[in-house]
């Protein structure tokens, strides 16, 4: 019998029982889309987060006072309860270091701002004309601490808030005041809405000695620093902290935190979840698998008569076996291919009602789902296809 | 030329053991019309199946066309009833869910004839058993008497050199049954060996050569020379 042969006979034989077929192609499909939908929404929340992540800056270090593995509790860190503060003299002496590109000292505080008759509270940034482009912020109009303007009151607006007081007139050479003192906008950032829950819109930036003043501290937040390269990083954590510790007495007392070493994190176990999630998905198949087999069994028990007549005239073991085992093929090939296309059309159906999350399933994914898919379905069919093929012709063609 | 000597064959029924052919000498030529008759289990479509290649015996030797049967392997046997076999059934063994032309072409596809010569054949036979109305009907809407022809054309579509039929006319009323008795002589016109298994009498009369069996032992073995 030839191969041409032995598949068209046993598609033919899928086609004939049509209810039949169509239930396991069915089982096989939802087993592969499962695992396609699902890895789709894993690795959509997974660069989700990466490009959130990316997005406030490259190659960037964040230098918070107190360390983490001293004082045994990171909410001391974050809280800056530590005896040594940071001040702007480390930072600079951090923007000396041959691995840093620039850094921009950090103050954050609120104050209430108002102008052309109205008020509100904001969220104040102090810090220098490095952080726009550290930050990933962009202007829409004018600049921040533009050379020669640097000891000037200047205050850049967040897009919302530069919308909202100045609706219609340009907000740029306005004067406002924020808390006792007086600043003239220099700029307007462009919208960007929220990154990790922060909204740049609704934030004013000042700079850094103004803010100190306005918070009365001369203590930092933070210090952001972006390294010249992606393998500047490392070198830059070490330099940083070797200058701190020099600067603070020998006292290891801050904490570094780069931007790569969390997003790795980050990628790491958002990987590992759609993993998981295929795993589980997987779970699917191998039922769709002892589905194909326990049918398959079904299949030679009814066909026992006909097993019989095909050795009758001259069908070998080894066509029989390969005529079951073909009808396995066929089915789970043709529930794969289905199921493939379902789960992309989920994806995409995900992708346009949530256009934010970019459900796209990984081609590892697919191509796995579809290769579990054959192997299950061909494994399952052995057992039957062995079954059948060892069948005794007589006893075989006695039944009906 | 079928030769078979000292054939032996048990089946264990329950704890007791069922002597279904007790040493067995049988020569049947080419070309030759045998009926093999006796009461039911008397072991004559055991015999049919050993001829048929179908089952094997426990002992004794089996030649066919002076070639050594006993010891060949399952894949030489299924070639073996491929090409030189042809089987018609009581019961017919058609596949249910094959047309009439589909159910035909089966050993033609088993042997691996390309499917151009396939169609050729096919046709011819539907021709030469009156079938060419009914090739695209399944099995469930012919007539038994149909159902027969088209046993019997696809036992025949290899032109074998042996048919073997088992109580071909069984499921069959008597006219219908003579038609199918007058195609299978037909074919013995034309030097296929013909064997047939009836407990019926009248149908065991009509083959040249008559066999008669009884618990695994051939009792009688008349040929008739008027034919």
């Amino acid at each position: 019998m030839t191969l041409t042969d032995t598949l068209q006979t046993s598609l033919k034989t899928v086609v004939n029982y049509r209810v039949r077929s169509l239930l396991i192609i069915l089982a096989m499909a939802l087993g592969v889309a499962a695992v396609v939908v699902l890895t789709a929404i894993g690795d959509g929340a997974r660069n989700y987060v990466i490009n959130q992540f990316s997005s406030i800056g490259t190659n960037l270090l964040v230098v918070l006072p107190g360390r983490a593995e001293t004082s045994g509790s990171f909410l001391g860190a974050v809280l800056g309860q530590t005896p040594r503060d940071l001040t702007l003299k480390d930072a600079q002496l951090i923007g000396r270091l041959p691995q840093v590109r620039r850094y921009a000292p950090l103050n954050v505080g609120e104050a209430e701002l108002s102008a052309a008759n109205r008020l509100r509270e904001v969220t104040v940034l102090g810090s220098n004309a490095n952080l726009i482009p550290i930050r990933h912020m962009k202007l829409a109009q004018g600049s921040f601490m533009a050379a020669g303007t640097e000891n000037s009151a200047q205050i850049v607006l967040g897009a919302k808030i530069a919308r909202e007081f100045f609706p219609r007139t340009q907000a740029i050479g306005q004067r406002v005041r924020l808390g006792d003192s007086r600043f003239l906008v220099s700029g307007v950032l462009a919208a960007q809405g929220e990154t990790m829950g922060f909204n740049t819109d609704e934030i004013v930036i000042i700079p850094i000695d103004f803010a100190q003043t306005m918070f009365n501290t001369t203590s930092l937040f933070r210090i952001l620093i972006e390294a010249k390269s992606h393998s500047e990083i490392e070198p830059a954590k070490q330099a940083v902290l070797a200058t701190l510790k020099q600067s603070h007495d020998g006292e290891e007392d801050t904490t570094v935190i780069t931007q790569d070493a969390i997003l790795a994190t980050f990628d790491k176990i958002l990987q590992a979840l759609t993993l998981a999630v295929a795993g589980i998905a997987a779970i699917s198949l191998i039922v769709a698998g002892i589905l194909i087999m326990n049918v398959m069994l079904v299949a030679v028990s009814q066909r026992t008569a006909e097993i019989g007549l095909l050795k009758a005239i001259g069908a070998t073991s080894g066509d029989i076996r390969r005529l079951f085992f073909a009808e396995a093929v066929w089915l789970s090939l043709t529930g794969a291919v289905l199921g493939f296309l379902l789960g992309q059309s989920g994806s995409l159906l995900l992708r346009l009602a949530f256009p934010q999350l970019p459900a796209w399933a990984p081609a590892w994914a697919s191509i796995a789902g579809i290769l579990v898919a054959l192997a299950t379905g061909v494994l399952a069919s052995l057992f039957p296809a062995n079954r059948a093929a060892r069948l005794d012709a007589v006893k075989a063609l006695g039944k009906k | 030329m079928i030769r078979l000597t000292g054939i032996n064959r048990t089946f264990q029924m329950g704890d007791q053991a069922v002597h279904a052919l007790n040493h067995i000498d049988l020569s049947i030529a080419s070309g030759e019309y045998v009926s093999v008759m006796g009461p039911s289990g008397s072991g004559k479509s055991t015999l049919l199946n050993i001829i048929g290649l179908l089952d094997r015996p426990d002992s004794g030797r089996y030649e066919l066309d002076n070639r050594l049967i006993t010891d060949l392997s399952e894949n030489e046997l299924a070639q073996i009833r491929r090409e030189k076999i042809g089987f018609v059934f009581q019961s017919f063994h058609l596949i249910p869910r094959l047309t009439a032309a589909e159910n035909i072409e089966l050993p033609l596809i088993l042997g691996g004839v390309p499917p151009e010569q396939r169609q050729t054949r096919v046709n011819d036979a539907l021709q030469a058993f009156e079938l060419q109305q009914r090739a695209r009907h399944r099995p469930a809407e012919l007539s038994g008497g149909q159902r027969q022809r088209v046993a019997i054309a696809r036992a025949t579509i290899m032109q074998p050199s042996v048919i073997l039929a088992d109580e071909p006319t069984g499921n069959l009323d008597h006219q219908t049954g003579a038609e199918v008795m007058l195609l299978l002589e037909a074919l013995h016109h034309r030097g296929t060996t013909l064997i047939v298994v009836t407990h019926d009498r009248e149908l065991g009369a009509r083959a040249h050569r008559q066999i008669g069996m009884r618990d695994g032992r051939i009792m009688t073995d008349q040929s008739d020379d008027t034919h």
